[in-house]
């Protein structure tokens, strides 16, 4: 059912490779901007896409990626059209597994069964909703699950042994490992402890694991893919996209080049290592 | 506080889960979700320890001044010419709004749980110079986020909460009011989960926090209860209070809700008008997820949340406590909204009758008592919750008057 994201962690473990996963915001700064971003990004060396739907009030992101949202906004990005950019990548690549994360509110008021509907048919393959932790699984994680879709849920160093097996319960696709407390794009992980919470994880999971938030370099993808099934960037790219705007905040033509170079280095990282 | 729960009662909710009905919950990311359910235990222990209500008893009678009166309020009673109106004086505790009451709970349960650190986000300040308070009084490190629009306009507090020792942070981001400082609290929050309690100032956010502040507010309505038995022998025919997330509105509401013969009010600041810019969820809102729980949000047709106006900074959250949102839907509570203007109306009628200054937020309940109270007969008893006390907006509400030549 989660074929696409199923296959890709089965080629690389046969490959004996880490995953290099990235995320864009949709729509930053404009629709055009990110179908050119997604349509690179594979080549570039994403393994995983994930894409970010733009809220107003990412209470769960740092300041790169809320900025990314609201740029977003500011150009009109919508939750359908996040979808229909997805359709359109889906016409030049039916491999690569594509991840939509964010905030529960649009989507409900999108309409949860009409969501799992238009996500699948354009196709995506999973869901990381940040505000919806295990308690709140009715909502959506469940008609997801039930509709073909993964969904990944985020594991963090508070989520304890005891609380483990219950956020693992209904995870599909992959869990997300979260290598600090705090906001995405803030602090650089300590490597050595995130290597012990994806083995504690590996023990109570036949998922592969991602870690993500802080990663900012090849070094950084390197460190993490020693130990994990994948690598999360996510702000960096963010911050790739903000520095190559120009004043006004519009792409310019170094937009694409430099986030798909910055891909390029940190995915040389995070395929260096052999397992 | 603990009273067994009735069947078919208006008082008995949340559920387990948090949830009002459809509304509350707990949409926290991953992070927050054990210290949530910690809070949770710690308070579930808590609320049935004599040991802590004796505790917070003795610090409401000696540091808050508890109770605060009911007032009978003779001049505007008659110049309104019918129901008989009294005040319920929130605005004389310590810090000088009702916001107080529900942080010395937060903050006794945070030295429960051994928690050095206390964060909070302000709108008026109001909450802000309350957590300030009781972190100096028990030496507890306290940040404060609050919206940089809302810094400029509240300065008093602000300074009142650097004197007091905490750290006011201005929020730059989205809107820069009261709902991106409870972002940035929450990402704060996140980010300090070891050592940090989040003390939320009004019933809104994740389960436990709308129960939770609902219960250490609901002093204003026993002791209302009890005031108006000794003072009339009966109970009010109407309660009245404005609502920003709705706490002071909670506390005086809730233990009336199961009292059928009384009619409960709650007030919406509507800004320039409910076709305009305003920051009444029910009246214009519907159903969404933010900050931790379901309720009445106003936003656009993609989900995207929309900035809240009022002239007072305390009314301006784009969302409502949860339960509010489910007793305007089962019809126990009837949702009425005031604009700017009528608040200012109504700021200066209360100062002039009566020497009180009300602080903006409950102007706006004092704007619709103005309309209703004339209608009502002689014998009709209304309580309005005075919620604050305006000294913080006076050099604001001076500009304004003295700009239109007042
Ligand atoms: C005096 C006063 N009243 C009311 C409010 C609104 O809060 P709530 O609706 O939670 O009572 C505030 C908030 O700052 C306030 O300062």
């Amino acid at each position: 059912m989660t074929s696409r994201l199923t296959a890709r962690f089965q080629a690389l473990a046969a490959d004996r490779r880490a995953a290099l996963v990235t995320f864009i915001t949709s729509g930053d700064p404009d629709a055009g901007t990110t179908a050119k971003i997604l349509a690179g990004l594979p080549a570039a060396g994403a393994d995983v896409i994930e894409i970010g739907m733009p809220f107003t009030d990412p209470m769960a992101d740092g300041p790169a990626i809320q900025a990314g949202g609201l740029r977003a906004l500011k150009g009109g990005m919508t939750l359908a059209k996040t979808l229909a950019l997805v359709g359109d990548f889906r016409k030049g690549d039916d491999a690569t597994p594509i991840i939509l994360m964010g905030y529960y509110n649009p989507i409900y008021i999108y309409g949860v069964e009409r969501f799992l509907v238009d996500a699948k048919a354009a196709g995506v393959d999973g869901l990381i909703v940040v505000d919806l932790p295990p308690e709140e699984d009715d909502e959506l994680c469940l008609p997801a699950l039930a509709a073909g879709l993964a969904f990944i849920r985020l594991a963090t160093p508070t989520t304890d042994d005891k609380r483990l097996p219950t956020v693992l319960r209904n995870t599909s696709g992959f869990v997300y490992y979260v290598s600090i407390t705090g906001i995405t794009g803030s602090a650089t992980p300590d490597f050595g402890a995130v290597a012990a919470a994806v083995s504690r994880i590996k023990q109570h999971t036949d998922l592969p694991v991602c870690v993500g938030f802080g990663v900012r370099t090849a070094e950084h993808a390197r460190a993490i893919a020693e130990g994990a099934d994948g690598v999360v960037v996510g702000s960096a790219l963010v911050e790739a996209v903000r520095a190559s705007l120009d004043a006004e905040g519009r792409a310019t033509p170094a937009t694409v080049p430099a986030v798909l170079d910055l891909v390029a280095r940190i995915a040389e990282g995070a395929h260096a290592v052999r397992k | 506080m603990t009273e067994a729960p009735k069947l078919n009662s208006f008082r008995n909710g949340p559920d387990e889960r948090g949830h009002f009905g459809q509304f509350g919950g707990r949409f926290v990311a991953e992070t927050l979700m054990p210290l949530i359910l910690s809070l949770e235990q710690a308070y579930k222990e808590a609320r049935v320890d004599p040991a802590f209500h004796k505790e917070m008893g003795g610090h409401l009678v000696h540091y808050v001044g508890r109770p605060s009166p009911l007032y009978f309020a003779e001049r505007l009673t008659e110049h309104l010419g019918g129901a008989k109106i009294y005040l319920k004086r929130e605005e004389l505790n310590h810090t000088g709004s009702h916001k107080v009451n529900n942080v010395l709970g937060q903050i006794m349960l945070a030295r429960r749980m051994g928690k050095p650190r206390i964060i909070a986000e302000t709108g008026a300040g109001q909450h802000g110079v309350a957590t300030a308070t009781l972190c100096a009084r028990f030496g507890l490190k306290c940040v404060v986020y609050m919206g940089a629009v809302d810094v400029e306009r509240q300065q008093a507090n602000v300074f009142r909460m650097k004197m007091l020792g905490a750290e006011v942070i201005p929020v730059q981001s989205g809107s820069k009011t009261l709902k991106d400082a409870m972002n940035e609290a929450l990402r704060d929050w996140v980010t300090n989960v070891h050592d940090t309690f989040y003390c939320i100032g009004t019933v809104a956010g994740p389960h436990p926090y709308p129960a939770m502040v609902r219960d250490f507010q609901s002093i204003i309505g026993r002791e209302t209860r009890e005031q108006m038995m000794a003072a009339e022998g009966r109970l009010p025919d109407s309660l009245i209070a404005c609502i920003g997330g709705g706490s002071n509105a909670m506390g005086l509401f809730h233990p009336f809700l199961d009292d059928a013969g009384v009619e409960i009010f709650g007030v919406e600041a509507a800004g320039h008008g409910l076709s305009g810019l305003h920051a009444a969820s029910i009246a214009g809102g519907r159903p969404g997820v933010l900050h931790g729980n379901r309720t009445y949000l106003l936003m656009d047709a993609d989900g995207q949340i929309e900035e809240a106006h009022s002239i007072s900074a305390g009314l301006d959250y784009p969302g409502i406590g949860p339960e509010h949102s489910w007793l305007h839907d089962v019809g126990r509570v009837t949702y009425l909204s005031a604009t700017d203007e009528e608040a200012l109306e109504a700021f200066q009628l209360l100062s002039r009758l009566e020497g009180i200054i009300p602080a903006l937020e409950p102007a706006h309940a004092i704007a619709r008592v103005i309309e209703l109270a004339p209608k009502l007969p002689r014998d009709h008893l209304m309580v309005v919750n005075l919620s604050g006390r305006g000294d913080k907006d006076v050099p604001q509400v001076s500009e304004i008057f003295e700009s239109r030549g007042r």
